[in-house]
C-alpha cells in the first residue's frame, strides 16, 4: 500500500524516527543488499553571477561585483581534463543566471567538452537555468533541451526544486522559477530520454504538509515519466544568507530522509547528503534508507594537489561506507557500479 | 519490530526484559542493522525511564592540567614546566565559578583535575572546601575514581577516609564517572599504567556506594580495545551495580585522537560506532537507569540523534569545557540552557534540569 501525503505528514509529525528508519532500511536492503554507491565527479560553477538573488544563497554575486566571474572555455576544459585524469566520470556544470549569454554559448561549451573528452558524462544545468536559457533564446523548454542534448548534455541534476510549493518559494526565492516550471522542465527532459535526479531542501520553515506536497508532486510525475533516477534531500544552510535562522537538526534530517525512501516507492535511489549534514550524519543515513552518498566532490585544491589527496578522499568515502557495515562501490551517472573496493 | 536477521532470539530476550549474556553483547557489536539496535535501545529506554531527558546547568572546574599519569589518550595533561600548564589557586577557582554564576540558573559544579605532582590531598580538599563554603547552594560533583585512588595514595588515608572527608568537609555529593577508560588490565597497562587499576577504580565506586555517595560510570572506547573488551567492561560495571545499585548514569566517551600520543596511530570512531556503542550500553546495562549522550565528545547533532539510541541524559551546559577541547573536540565549549531545551524538544522528548543526583529542578513540558 502506498503512503498518502496525509499519512506521511502524520509520520513526520508524530512518528517514531527510529521506527521510520528501520522500515526505510528494510526497503533499501531489498533493493541493494549491502552495496552503497558513490560517484567521482566535479562541480564546475562556470559563473557566480546570478540575477535571482535567492535569500538562502551565499554564492551569487551581481555582475558588477568585484568577486563576480565567468569561466572561459579553456578554464572549463582544463577542469574537465583534471576530472578525467583523477578517474572522475561526470561533471556537474552549474552556474547562476548570467544575463546576455546566448544558447549557443552553452551548446559550444558542451560540444567542446564532448569532443575532447567523449567518455565524460555531462550531468549539468538545473531546471532554473534551463528555463532561463529558453527564455533568453525565445524557444520552448522542450526545444532548448533538445538542442542541449544534441550538443552533448546527458542528464539533468535535480537542484533548484527546493520545496515545490509556491507559497514557500515566494518567501525564499521569489525571482526563481515556480513549482509548475520546475516540474515542466523535468517532464520535457524525461520525454526526450534525458533522465534526471530530484532534490528537496528542508529547513526553510516549511510545514511537514508542504514537504509531503513536494514529495507527492515528484512521485506523481515519476509515475508518468519514470525519468528520476534518484531523490536527494538537503538541508538549508543558514550561514551567510539573508534568510538566516537555525540549521535543521540531525533528527529532522534523518526522519525526512527515511520518509523519502518510504514515500518515493517509484524512485530507486535515495541519496544521503554528507555535504550538508557532515560525514557523521551522512554515514548514519545508510541505516535510514540511503543507498548512495553522492559525490566525493573533487575540489579545486584537492585535484591540483594530484593523486594523493584524491585517493585519500576516495579512501575516506570507502571507509565511511565500510564503517556502516556496507560494501563501497563507485558508480557512474546512471548508477552502474564501475568499481568495487 | 523488524528483528535483524539472526537476532530474533536477542530481540525476544529484550522484549521480555531478560538479561543479555556476554555472547549476546558481542553479537550485538557485529549487528549491521543500526536502526534495529536503536529501536531496541529506545524501547528499553522508554520502558525504564519514559520521555524525560536530564541535563545539568553546571560549570566544569578543572583545577589543574598538570598530571603525573601521562595517559596516551589524553591531550589535557601537562608536565609542571610545560607551556600551557596551569594550577589554579583557591582564588582562581572561585573566580571561575563566580563568572559562571552570571547564569542565575547555575545549579552545580563538576570538579575534575589532573594528578598534580606536588599538591597534597589537603590542598585539593582546601580548594573544594572553599568552593563549597562560598557557594553552598551549588551542588558539588567531582573527582573520579582515579583521583580518589591518588588522594588515598598520597595522603596515606584509606579510600573510605578520603571519601568521608571530601563529603563532610568539601560538600561532595556525587562522584564523576571518568577514569574508568576500559576496565581491563591489558588495556590499562598499555595506555595508562600510572593510575588506578581496574580493580582500584571499581573499589572506589564500591566504597562510595557503601557510604551512600552515588557515582557515575563511563567507558572510553575506540582506541586499542577489542569489542570483547568493551563488552567485558560493561559486564564489570553491571556486576558492581547488581551489588551496590550506586551508579547513577553511564557515559560513553569515544576517544578523540587529536593532539594525543595515541592519535598518531588511531583514527576517530565513526558515527556508526558511536551510536551502536550507545545502544548496546543501554541494552547490556540493564540495571542502570540513565545513559548519557555527552555532547562535548559526540558533537551536538550526534548527541541529539543518540537520544533515540538509548540515551536519556544529555549532560549539561558545562560553561567552559577544556579537557576534550584540547583533544580537538569540535563541539562548542558551552551550550545555553535554551539550546539544550531546543535540542531535546526537537527529539520529541521532555527536557528537565536536575542536580547531580538526578533530582529534577525544572521540567519543560
Amino acid at each position: 500500500m502506498r503512503l498518502t501525503p496525509k499519512q506521511g505528514e502524520e509520520l513526520l509529525l508524530h512518528g517514531d524516527p527510529i521506527e521510520l528508519g528501520q522500515q526505510a532500511d528494510a526497503a533499501r536492503r531489498k533493493l541493494f543488499d549491502d552495496t552503497v554507491t558513490f560517484i567521482v565527479d566535479r562541480n564546475i560553477n562556470y559563473t557566480n553571477v546570478c540575477k535571482n538573488e535567492c535569500k538562502f544563497c551565499a554564492f551569487f554575486r551581481r555582475k558588477e561585483h568585484k568577486d563576480a566571474y565567468l569561466l572561459t572555455y579553456e578554464e572549463i576544459l582544463e577542469k574537465v581534463r583534471e576530472t578525467v585524469e583523477c578517474g572522475g566520470t561526470q561533471v556537474m556544470i552549474q552556474g547562476g543566471l548570467y544575463p546576455d549569454l546566448g544558447l549557443d554559448y552553452y551548446e559550444k561549451m558542451l560540444r567542446l567538452i564532448k569532443q575532447k573528452f567523449p567518455s565524460i558524462m555531462i550531468h549539468s544545468f538545473t531546471a532554473t537555468e534551463i528555463q532561463y536559457f529558453a527564455q533568453q533564446a525565445g524557444l520552448t523548454v522542450l526545444d532548448t533541451l533538445k538542442r542541449l542534448q544534441e550538443a552533448g548534455l546527458d542528464s539533468l541534476p535535480g537542484g533548484g526544486a527546493e520545496i515545490l510549493v509556491d507559497e514557500v518559494r515566494k518567501r525564499v526565492s521569489p525571482k526563481k522559477i515556480m513549482t509548475e516550471d520546475w516540474l515542466h522542465v523535468m517532464e520535457c527532459a524525461h520525454s526526450i530520454g534525458m533522465e534526471s535526479t530530484a532534490t528537496m531542501v528542508i529547513g526553510f520553515g516549511e510545514t511537514m504538509a508542504q514537504r509531503m506536497e513536494h514529495m507527492e508532486k515528484i512521485r506523481r510525475l515519476q509515475d508518468k515519466t519514470g525519468g528520476f533516477r534518484a531523490f536527494i534531500t538537503w538541508t538549508f544552510q543558514p550561514g551567510n544568507t539573508e534568510l538566516g535562522g537555525e540549521k535543521t537538526s540531525g533528527w529532522d534530517y534523518m526522519k525526512t530522509l527515511a520518509m523519502t525512501r518510504l514515500y518515493m516507492d517509484n524512485i530507486k535511489h535515495i541519496q544521503g547528503s554528507w555535504v550538508t549534514q557532515g560525514e557523521r550524519i551522512g554515514q548514519l543515513t545508510l541505516g535510514f534508507g540511503a543507498d548512495d552518498l553522492g559525490s566525493i566532490m573533487l575540489e579545486e585544491n584537492v585535484v591540483r594537489a594530484a593523486g594523493t589527496n584524491y585517493e585519500m578522499s576516495i579512501n575516506k568515502m570507502a571507509d565511511l561506507i565500510r564503517g556502516a557495515g556496507k560494501q563501497p562501490a563507485q558508480r557512474d551517472t546512471e548508477y552502474n557500479v564501475i568499481r568495487r573496493f | 519490530m523488524l528483528a535483524a536477521e539472526n537476532y530474533k532470539d536477542i530481540e525476544e530476550k529484550i522484549l521480555k526484559g531478560e538479561r543479555l549474556s556476554r555472547e549476546d553483547g558481542i553479537r550485538l557489536f557485529h549487528c549491521p542493522d543500526i536502526a534495529w539496535l536503536g529501536a531496541m535501545a529506545d524501547h528499553v529506554r522508554k520502558k525504564k525511564c519514559g520521555d524525560i531527558v536530564y541535563y545539568n546547568v553546571n560549570c566544569h572546574v578543572n583545577l589543574t592540567n598538570v598530571c603525573t599519569s601521562k595517559c596516551k589518550f589524553c591531550a589535557f595533561g601537562r608536565d609542571l614546566e610545560d607551556k600551557g600548564a596551569y594550577s589554579m589557586s583557591k582564588e582562581q577557582a572561585l573566580a571561575v565559578v563566580r563568572d559562571a554564576m552570571k547564569d542565575p540558573d547555575l545549579a552545580g559544579l563538576h570538579v575534575v583535575s589532573g594528578l598534580h605532582p606536588t599538591w597534597t590531598f589537603e590542598h585539593y580538599l582546601g580548594i573544594v572546601k572553599a568552593l563549597h563554603e562560598t557557594f553552598p547552594h551549588l551542588y558539588m560533583k567531582g573527582f573520579t575514581g582515579v583521583e580518589i585512588t591518588h588522594f588515598a595514595q598520597i595522603s596515606g588515608l584509606s579510600i573510605e577516609e578520603v571519601l568521608i572527608r571530601l563529603r563532610d568537609e568539601g560538600g561532595l555529593q556525587a562522584i564523576a564517572g571518568g577514569g574508568a577508560e576500559i576496565l581491563s588490565d591489558r588495556v590499562r597497562g598499555e595506555l595508562c599504567p600510572n593510575k588506578a587499576t581496574a580493580d582500584q577504580w571499581l573499589e572506589v565506586a564500591r566504597t562510595a556506594h557503601k557510604l551512600g555517595i552515588k557515582s557515575n560510570a563511563s567507558m572510553l572506547y575506540g582506541h586499542i580495545e577489542t569489542l570483547e573488551e568493551r563488552v567485558d567492561h560493561l559486564l564489570r560495571l553491571r556486576e558492581l551495580q547488581d551489588e551496590t545499585g550506586g551508579f547513577q548514569t553511564f557515559i560513553c566517551f569515544p576517544f578523540l585522537p587529536k593532539n594525543t600520543e595515541l592519535g598518531k596511530s588511531v583514527k576517530q570512531t565513526s558515527m556508526w560506532d558511536d551510536l551502536r556503542t550507545m545502544a548496546i550500553s543501554r541494552l547490556m546495562l540493564d540495571n542502570f537507569t540513565n545513559i548519557k549522550a555527552y555532547w562535548v565528545m559526540l558533537t551536538v547533532p550526534v548527541a541529539q540523534v543518540a537520544l533515540g539510541f538509548g540515551a536519556n541524559d544529555i549532560d549539561g551546559t558545562v560553561h567552559k569545557e577544556t579537557i576534550l577541547h584540547d583533544a580537538g573536540a569540535t563541539s562548542p565549549t558551552a551550550l545555553s540552557e535554551n539550546q539544550i531545551i531546543r535540542i531535546v524538544k526537537e527529539a520529541g522528548r521532555i527536557p528537565a534540569s536536575c542536580d547531580c543526583n538526578f533530582n529534577i529542578i525544572k521540567q519543560y513540558e
